[in-house]
């Protein structure tokens, strides 16, 4: 109880930097007042181009088969029973949401390690390891398919969910490693140095001191992992052939090579994969600004 | 940042060592997990890929695997006319799509950075599409390019263009109804990063240029863009190399056709490999593609000058 409400004593100042930007300014100016139309025309343009194509998933899975109306009327919810049993969408569901959690917390913990070594300390191998995390980026996933289901054919890993998880995990790892020793970096390293005379040792002082401040960009690393994950289909599709284990994506894609395609489902089977990451879009979207410009692009 | 740094570097004062028990082993722990994780499943595989190139490796055709020294490259660059076919598609991919989404991502942040009634609301849908993954982008715009039932119907109705008509089975359409279906997914990435960066420009810049009586545009032209700049170049530079390497949504809206017409050189490895197991070559071609990236990374970089400024 007491350490926290020393986090609190010692926090605000930092905070206060990381909100500013964000924080609309008082006095707008003429300069920041373009006419209204300028501002509403193109948006409602782009919101069209944006809107229409989910209007029209939501229009297919709503409407009976057959049915060439414009308006979802009269519903059903026929298309999302017939997805979720019939097409083993419900099995799929629980398989993406389990890849989706585990990725994201072996992501965060591990990148969260990695980025506090990266941020707080001068080692030997630093500036090999940023150089390795950075040339990463390059190498395309989807073309070591072969050596990597190898190795989980060696491992005994292939149709386990853990093959994806792992995969996933290392390939979301470089890239949320640095931007969170970005972040790390952004607050003052004095802060957790009180904390070491206040006489915590290093892990209380990062996890009462450090990790509050991190929050918005550990959301975005977060959701960033989820995401990714739950979104990705090539290693599922490679590594599980188990019909049982598959996840969302790659029960979508055999709906779509189906010979004769029903569109009724793949609607359906569209929004249940939709929903979860829109969701968890909506309510990160403001966290994901502030966290990428506390520290994102610039190292 | 630069301070943010400086004060870690000097080496452990010895209120820090008592800090901590270990200090000068505690980096090393510290990455050990990802570095683990990063040479098993990142480093071996790459390694093991160049090391394939080299060979004649095919799991169907056992008794032909042996050493192949540069066979599997010479034929690439002399005897496959698919290999430069899906090179030049992927080239073409990537210029168009990245310039595109980069465009319409830079206006869109501008856009939404201004104040205005339902912001928060037209960031979030504007946003949107971002989180939607590929597949799914494709299962959106097959409804939509659906000869029966799509949009193209409707359109019809209205008397623009003919009825039946499939957008994704005709070879001079195919092109840009892929590319519009990227494009939907595309731009709110560099919208998300632009709009992040713009968070950052100082407002006092703009009402300086605004007592010198400089126009919109102009204060656009010589305060934004050069501020904007790093991040411009290392976003289009990330994307690039992501839509290089990404091919789930063709592989599933178009699967390459019609007739190989939207097939990327990735796409055409991960047939190699998976349909027609040749590994080997597969990996010959990977190898290729990934020197290409670099190479064509690194003359970006310095073409654009990247963080020239600060130097």
């Amino acid at each position: 109880m007491s350490t926290t409400k020393e986090a609190t004593m010692v926090a605000p100042a930092p905070r206060r930097t990381v909100r500013e930007p964000q924080r609309p300014a008082k006095k707008r100016r003429a300069w920041d007042e373009a006419p209204r139309w300028q501002i509403y025309l193109p948006l409602s343009i782009y919101l069209l181009f944006t809107l229409i194509p989910f209007y029209w998933i939501l229009l297919f899975a709503l409407r009976p088969a057959g049915s060439t109306s414009l308006v979802p009327w009269p519903m059903t919810f026929d298309h999302f029973e017939k997805v979720w049993t019939e097409r083993s969408f419900g099995t799929y569901f629980q398989n993406s949401v389990l890849v989706g959690l585990a990725t994201l917390f072996l992501t965060t913990v591990v990148a969260l390690a990695g980025g506090y070594a990266l941020a707080r300390f001068d080692f030997r191998i630093k500036r090999a390891f940023m150089l390795a995390l950075l040339c990463s980026q390059f190498v395309p996933g989807a073309l070591l398919l072969v050596p990597l289901f190898e190795i989980f054919a060696e491992l005994q890993m292939i149709n386990s969910l853990g093959s994806v998880i792992l995969a996933e995990t290392v390939f979301q790892l470089p890239l949320s490693m640095i931007l969170i020793s970005n972040f790390i970096k952004n607050v003052p390293y004095s802060l957790e140095e009180a904390a070491w005379v206040d006489g915590c040792n290093r892990m209380t002082a990062f996890r009462v001191v450090v990790l509050p401040l991190l929050r918005p960009g550990l959301i975005a690393v977060g959701s960033f992992a989820f995401v990714h994950s739950w979104n990705h289909f090539l290693f599922a599709l490679m590594f599980l052939n188990n019909q049982q284990k598959q996840t969302i994506p790659v029960g979508l894609n055999t709906l779509m090579s189906a010979d004769s395609v029903d569109l009724g489902a793949l609607a359906a089977g569209g929004i249940i994969a939709a929903v979860p990451v829109v969701l968890v879009f909506a309510f990160i979207q403001k966290w994901l600004i502030t966290g990428f410009s506390a520290g994102a692009v610039k190292g | 940042m630069a301070q943010a740094a400086a004060v870690a570097k000097p080496p452990a004062p010895p209120r820090r060592r008592r800090a901590s028990a270990t200090p000068r082993r505690l980096p090393y722990l510290l990455i050990a997990p990802a570095a683990l994780l990063m040479l098993g499943f990142i480093a071996y595989p790459v390694l093991s890929v160049f090391y394939y190139s080299l060979q004649d490796y095919n799991p169907t055709k056992p008794w032909r695997n042996g050493f192949a020294g540069f066979d599997n490259f010479v034929h690439a660059f002399t005897e496959d006319p698919l290999f430069w076919d899906t090179l030049i598609f992927s080239a073409k991919w990537v210029v168009v799509e990245v310039g595109l989404q980069l465009l319409f991502g830079l206006a869109l942040a501008l856009i939404v950075n201004q104040t205005f009634v339902g912001r928060a609301v037209g960031r979030a849908m504007v946003f949107s599409p971002w989180a939607v993954s590929g597949v799914l982008t494709s299962a959106i715009w097959v409804l939509l390019y659906n000869s029966q039932t799509g949009i193209t119907r409707y359109l019809a109705d209205m008397g623009i263009g003919s009825y039946g008509t499939s957008w994704l089975s005709d070879t001079s359409t195919v092109f840009p109804a892929a590319i519009v279906a990227d494009l939907w997914r595309g731009v709110p990435f560099f919208a998300i990063l632009i709009l992040a960066d713009l968070q950052s420009v100082s407002k006092d810049l703009y009402e300086a240029a605004e007592v010198d009586g400089a126009s919109r545009l102009k204060q656009f032209w010589h305060i934004t863009l050069p501020h904007l700049k790093d991040a411009i170049v290392l976003s289009t530079l990330l994307r690039a190399v992501w839509e290089f390497n990404n091919v789930d949504l063709l592989y599933t809206l178009t699967g390459g056709g019609p007739a190989g017409e939207t097939t990327t050189l990735p796409l055409y490895i991960a047939n190699t490999s998976v349909d027609a197991h040749n590994f080997g070559y597969a990996s010959a071609l990977t190898t290729v593609a990934f020197v290409i990236l670099l190479f064509c990374s690194i003359v970006y970089l310095r073409l654009s000058k990247f963080g020239g400024e600060d130097k």
